[in-house]
């Protein structure tokens, strides 16, 4: 199932000089710990597990999420270095083996 | 109450037993390689000792203010999703964010290479009022500084 990613990059505002990379994925983020308040059964938790984002063909940062990431998880790393055009591509796997990825341009 | 407490006694042995087991396994492969590996055994862990022990071997941290956290949210006005920001002044390998009363103290954690630089960012679910842990592992040694976050609304979110 494809799930919408969306890639900004922006100066970041709190480190001079560098390039903050947002990746947004639209994924549920289910604990495993909520309960269906119908049929009172737990929903089974479904949690991105590896997120990598990649400048230019090289990996910058391989993050690690699990169920305490919130819904639709944002993760922002910061590079210093990046032109404009540069090629941001982010790619996850969760913990049922669905996978995505993404690619952007830095502005 | 007494097959209660029976329970919970037998659940923290068979509990203990498994953490012991997956050091030893921990043992076997030195943490660095496993770097870019999803760190399963860490998350899930409660307290923040027991997730630094599976998350980077060891649990000597030393508190650093080079450590700093971004617009930090005091009191999280939804505790489903409370915002961190974190940025090192100094040259960083991973950093994790961890919160201490969470079901699991596990957050999220990144390995930087490259380009990357000492900043992390991102959207944590918090079941209560709780410290939040940034760690980070620069040049093979660990660092740290925390932040009280206060939840009120919202409470436990069942």
């Amino acid at each position: 199932m494809a799930r919408a990613i969306i890639i900004k990059t922006r100066r970041n505002k709190s480190r001079a000089g560098e390039t903050e990379i947002l990746a947004l994925v639209n994924h549920p983020m289910e604990t495993g710990r909520r309960k269906n308040k119908k049929t009172k059964k737990l929903i089974p938790a479904h949690y991105i597990t590896k997120l990598n984002i990649e400048l230019n063909g090289k990996l910058v940062a391989s993050c690690n999420l699990g169920a305490a990431v919130s819904k639709r998880p944002l993760v922002g790393v910061s590079v210093a270095g990046a032109k404009s055009g540069d090629k941001v591509k982010v790619s996850w796997r969760d913990n049922k083996n669905e996978s995505g990825s993404s690619t952007g341009a830095v502005k | 109450m007494n097959t209660m407490k029976r329970r919970t006694f037998l659940k923290g042995t068979v509990a203990s037993g498994v953490i012991v087991v997956a050091a030893g396994a921990g043992l076997l492969r030195p943490t660095e390689v496993l770097a870019s590996a999803y760190p399963k055994g860490a998350f899930g862990q409660k307290g923040v000792d027991a997730t630094l022990k599976k998350l980077f071997g060891t649990t000597s941290v030393t508190k650093s203010s080079k450590i700093k956290f971004i617009n930090p949210t005091i009191q999280a006005e939804n505790s489903k999703v409370v915002p961190v920001t974190v940025t090192v002044g100094m040259k960083a390998d991973s950093i994790a964010i961890l919160v201490a009363k969470n079901p699991g103290a596990m957050g999220a954690s990144v390995d930087l290479s490259g380009a990357a630089t000492g900043y992390f960012r991102t959207k944590l679910k918090m079941g209560k009022t709780s410290d939040v842990y940034a760690v980070v592992k620069s040049g093979g040694k660990l660092y740290s500084n925390k932040i009280k976050i206060k939840v009120t609304v919202g409470g436990c979110g069942g």
